[in-house]
């Protein structure tokens, strides 16, 4: 694994970006004892209007807290896709909301697409899991944090009403990851 | 079990909570403000956390408001801290001054954002510059300290609520909305591990107590309201009994004073980190998330070969003069990156006294500086 990892998280305010970027950096950074930085942009609504969440996770201090160029990008929405994918490394990798996202750009990263809103809905009864599901696909999908780690970090984040079904909600990103991997199609969600 | 025993304290806090940490650390117990973005979590932790020590918080009407009461606790004896934005940080400039004629220890948080105005609300600027020098009117002194990093403000804090009480002086913390609202792992240290500075108390009793007659080291005692030390406190200029005055040589006196218990300490005040500069010919002043990306920019300059090296200041008024002056001297060039259109690039012009080129590099549209554009700008003045 590279060096110094730099993570997008981005979508629209609201769907829980921001915590999932703190869950990632306390995932890297305490429970995985890593370098670990999350920042983040947002406008001033307190609903609604562009949101992201960086992470930069490395195993030495680290200087610029801010991506520079992403080696994973999660988009929730189509204009943050459109905005962000052109920032994207060469062989980097995109995880896109299909149930958001309707056009991927081409370009050289790779691109893994699933309805992650629908199936929170669908699956878990609730979109409000989308994030958490979100982070169980990028990190069954990269292993840019151990599951051991992001499984404690989502516990430890989550008021402990919605414990379960966050824990769920990871469990079936991992789930959905190991489908990606292999390509299996999406009918069994 | 070893490991055990030396668990140390470990968190991944944001930037405001870390501020909020060190104050309470440094013995704040008094906080007064009004909420604004990108500054907003630091009244909310001090809410939280104050209470359970016995502090006070109080949210007031407005920003005037709320320094003046930040003012009024530190004369009754409590540690006090406000933190606010750019539009805030405005309103406050009035009593700034008052605590500085006064030499009332108070420290303010300035989260910069993205001005003139209510500007930009979410996102990071350094336009506050100057206005952390200059923002109150007159010949004042003034302290102030700028983190690049949440461990960094952390203990800033700290050094800002101890230079305040030590020189007995408000003292800026200047933050910007990047560092602010980033989370980043931090050791808490516990009580033990720091420094805490309290403020003079008189030694004579209440009869005989001048409330503005200096030690040999500039500083007056500072006694509290309400534990019978009478005395009067006057935003006008005053004798040693804190009575105006329109004598010419104790005005000359006071004010020369009231500089000088800072400028006397600038060793103990100016805090700064050199980055590869010992052979350097180009080097960068930064300070805040703007040093970060300055941090990287060396690196990247290094692996091309160029002798670039980098001064982050963590003290930036008083300025570094002597420093930068000394800078000037070895290097053929210094840059400026500011998140501004040239703020602290005059101080530096200013300090260099034409020894070396000075060349300013601004971002203004309310996103941070990135370490590529500053290696850009070195190739860009190289190749001039």
């Amino acid at each position: 694994m590279k060096e110094r990892i730099e993570i997008c998280l981005s979508g629209a305010g609201g769907q829980g970006l921001i915590l999932a970027g703190i869950i990632l950096a306390e995932a890297a950074g305490i429970y995985d004892r890593k370098e670990a930085v999350q920042t983040q942009s947002y406008g001033p609504e307190a609903r609604g209007g562009a949101s992201r969440s960086e992470v930069v996770i490395s195993n030495n201090p680290i200087d610029y807290p801010k991506v520079i160029k992403s080696d994973i990008l999660l988009a929730l929405t189509q204009a943050a896709c459109d905005k962000y994918v052109k920032n994207l490394t060469k062989d980097g990798i995109l995880v896109a909301d299909s149930s958001m996202v309707t056009q991927i750009p081409s370009i050289s990263a790779k691109v893994y697409q699933f309805p992650i809103t629908e199936t929170a809905l669908k699956k878990l009864g609730t979109k409000l899991v989308t994030n958490i599901i979100s982070l169980g696909i990028i990190v069954g999908l990269t292993e840019v944090v151990s599951t051991e780690a992001i499984k404690k970090a989502v516990c430890a984040r989550v008021p402990s009403k919605v414990k379960e079904v966050n824990e769920k909600a990871l469990l079936l990103g991992f789930d959905i990851a190991k489908d990606l991997k292999s390509e299996k199609c999406e009918d069994k969600y | 079990m070893n490991n055990l025993k030396k668990e140390k304290n470990i968190k991944l806090l944001q930037g405001n909570e870390a501020c909020v940490e060190g104050a309470i650390l440094a013995g704040v117990r008094f906080f007064a403000g009004y909420p604004i973005t990108p500054s907003t979590e630091i009244a909310e932790g001090m809410a939280r956390r104050l209470p359970r020590l016995g502090g006070k918080f109080i949210q007031m009407e407005d920003e005037i408001a709320s320094m003046a009461a930040v003012i009024g606790a530190s004369i009754a004896g409590l540690k006090s801290l406000t933190a606010t934005s750019g539009p805030g940080f405005c309103l406050k400039q009035e009593n700034i001054g008052f605590a500085a004629i006064n030499e009332i220890p108070c420290v303010v948080v300035d989260v910069q954002r993205g001005g003139p105005s209510t500007g930009l609300p979410t996102k990071p600027s350094q336009g506050d510059m100057m206005q952390a020098r200059w923002g109150t009117h007159g010949d004042h002194p003034i302290i102030a300290l700028a983190p690049s990093t949440v461990n960094e403000i952390l203990t800033l804090t700290i050094k800002a609520v101890n230079f305040s009480e030590k020189y007995r002086t408000p003292v800026i913390l200047l933050l910007d909305e990047v560092i602010a609202h980033m989370r980043e792992k931090v050791e808490i240290p516990t009580q033990k591990d720091i420094e805490v500075i309290d403020r003079k108390k008189p030694t004579v009793p209440p009869e005989e107590y001048l409330p503005f007659k200096p030690d040999s080291d500039g500083v007056p005692p500072m006694a509290n309201f309400g534990e019978g030390y009478r005395y009067h406190i006057t935003g006008l200029i005053h004798n040693y009994k804190g009575l105006p005055t329109s004598n010419s040589q104790e005005i000359d006196a006071f004010i020369r004073r009231l500089h000088n218990k800072i400028q006397k300490n600038v060793k103990d005040i100016i805090i700064n980190e050199k980055y590869f500069l010992d052979d350097a010919k180009i080097a960068l002043i930064a300070y805040g998330s703007v040093a970060r990306a300055a941090e990287r920019t060396v690196k990247l300059a290094r692996e091309e070969e160029l002798k670039v090296g980098l001064l982050k200041l963590l003290t930036i008024w008083p300025f570094p003069f002597e420093e930068v002056n000394r800078l000037a001297q070895q290097v053929d060039l210094i840059i400026v990156p500011e998140m501004n259109l040239g703020q602290m690039v005059l101080e530096v012009e200013r300090a260099a006294q034409g020894r070396c080129r000075v060349v300013s590099y601004s971002r203004v549209d309310g996103e941070l500086i990135n370490p590529i554009e500053i290696l850009g700008k070195i190739q860009e003045e190289i190749s001039k």
